[in-house]
């Protein structure tokens, strides 16, 4: 028994260090995503929704993974919410991911009855992507929009913690 | 020039946050007649269907995933509702130097490979589509005999899979027109690529 458990417990180890172990986070319903992902405390969230096919989000993604590697002693939370379509989780969104080996976490929202949520996040959301959320406590911050580079996500940040 | 086009910009993101629909129609206005040329070469008019009880306008179009997902789906409801007397009437509204796929000769192509049986019409010059206040293709809009809107907004609730799809919005929206009654919901939201416009 003894002998299994530390066999396992290496073979965690070995998985662990391989990255092999980062499964993708996947929601069915947006609710759940919410739920299990933001909570109300003084954290700040940044929150992107993007797409490996929608080609202005794949280019602000580094600007993203940028904010989040600055700052890792910060109490903030990037998480990347891809859109992808289902049936493209393997054949695209994973081997992306693979490629990109990004630090951020990228979480996967399955529900594609778009009506039932889009106003959740807020009520003017169109539906396109790119779209960034900032939440923060009771805060909340939502634009449509595409990032040109770190600094103007930054500012953008700036701006939200100064409201 | 550039300080000009920055505050056009910031104008331009400005009425994106605030409001997404900017101008366009509501359920319950009434929507202009357009006459644009379709891949069979014709011109098409609402105007020209003295006996439809009512006109389905999608805007579409080739490139789009999402309108790719949808192109079913649109053959099938022009075949379904053709017979009720419902027209459907296809409008690709993107500028084909923006989005190369979506150019005139494309869309012929697209629409012989599809076999459409609805006219594919072109929005040239992109006149229509702001008019009728569409930002998504694909986006629907469903109009009575006299052109006033009774629906807009997304086909059905299930982009990615026809099989999965739970409320049919604008079938019941067809539905309700059927039996005079006020679709509900009379607006959802489109989900789909933004329309193409030049840079």
């Amino acid at each position: 028994m003894k002998k299994i458990f530390c066999l396992s417990f290496l073979l965690s180890l070995f998985v662990l260090h391989s990255g092999i172990a980062q499964e993708l986070r996947t929601f069915e319903k947006f609710d759940d995503l919410e739920k299990a992902m933001i909570k109300e405390n003084d954290t700040l969230y940044v929150v992107n929704f993007w797409a490996t096919w929608c080609a202005p989000c794949v280019k602000e993604l580094p600007y993203f993974e940028a904010f989040n590697n600055k700052n890792q002693d910060n109490k903030i939370k990037v998480i990347l919410v891809s859109l992808d379509f289902n049936k493209q989780v393997d054949s695209k969104l994973k081997p992306f991911l693979k490629k990109k080996n990004y630090k951020t976490e990228v979480v996967f929202l399955k529900d594609k009855d778009y009506n039932s949520w889009l106003s959740k996040v807020d009520a003017d959301w169109s539906g396109a992507i790119p779209a960034t959320w900032l939440i923060q406590g009771k805060k909340r911050k939502f634009v449509e929009k595409d990032f040109k580079n770190l600094t103007e996500l930054e500012e953008h940040i700036n701006s939200f913690n100064n409201q | 020039m550039k300080i000009l086009s920055v505050l056009f910009i910031s104008i331009l993101s400005l009425f994106n946050s605030e409001t997404p629909v900017v101008g366009g129609y509501k359920p319950g206005d009434t929507a202009t007649d357009f006459k644009l040329k379709a891949t069979d070469g014709k011109m098409y008019s609402m105007s020209d269907y003295k006996d439809a009880k009512g006109f389905i306008v999608v805007f579409t179009c080739n490139h789009c995933p999402f309108a790719v997902k949808y192109e079913d789906r649109i053959i099938d409801l022009a075949k379904k509702y053709k017979s009720k007397g419902y027209i459907l009437l296809a409008i690709n509204p993107n500028d084909p130097i923006a989005q190369p796929e979506d150019s005139f000769d494309l869309m012929k192509v697209r629409a012989k490979e599809k076999g459409f049986t609805f006219p594919y019409l072109f929005d040239e010059g992109q006149k229509i589509y702001p008019q009728y206040g569409a930002t998504k293709t694909p986006h629907a809009f469903l109009l009575d005999k006299n052109l006033v809107v009774k629906y807009i907004g997304a086909i059905d609730d299930n982009v990615e899979d026809a099989s999965q799809v739970k409320e049919r919005y604008l079938e019941n929206a067809i539905a309700a027109l059927e039996s005079q009654k006020v679709p509900s919901p009379a607006l959802t939201k489109a989900i789909g690529c933004s329309i193409k416009v030049k840079k």
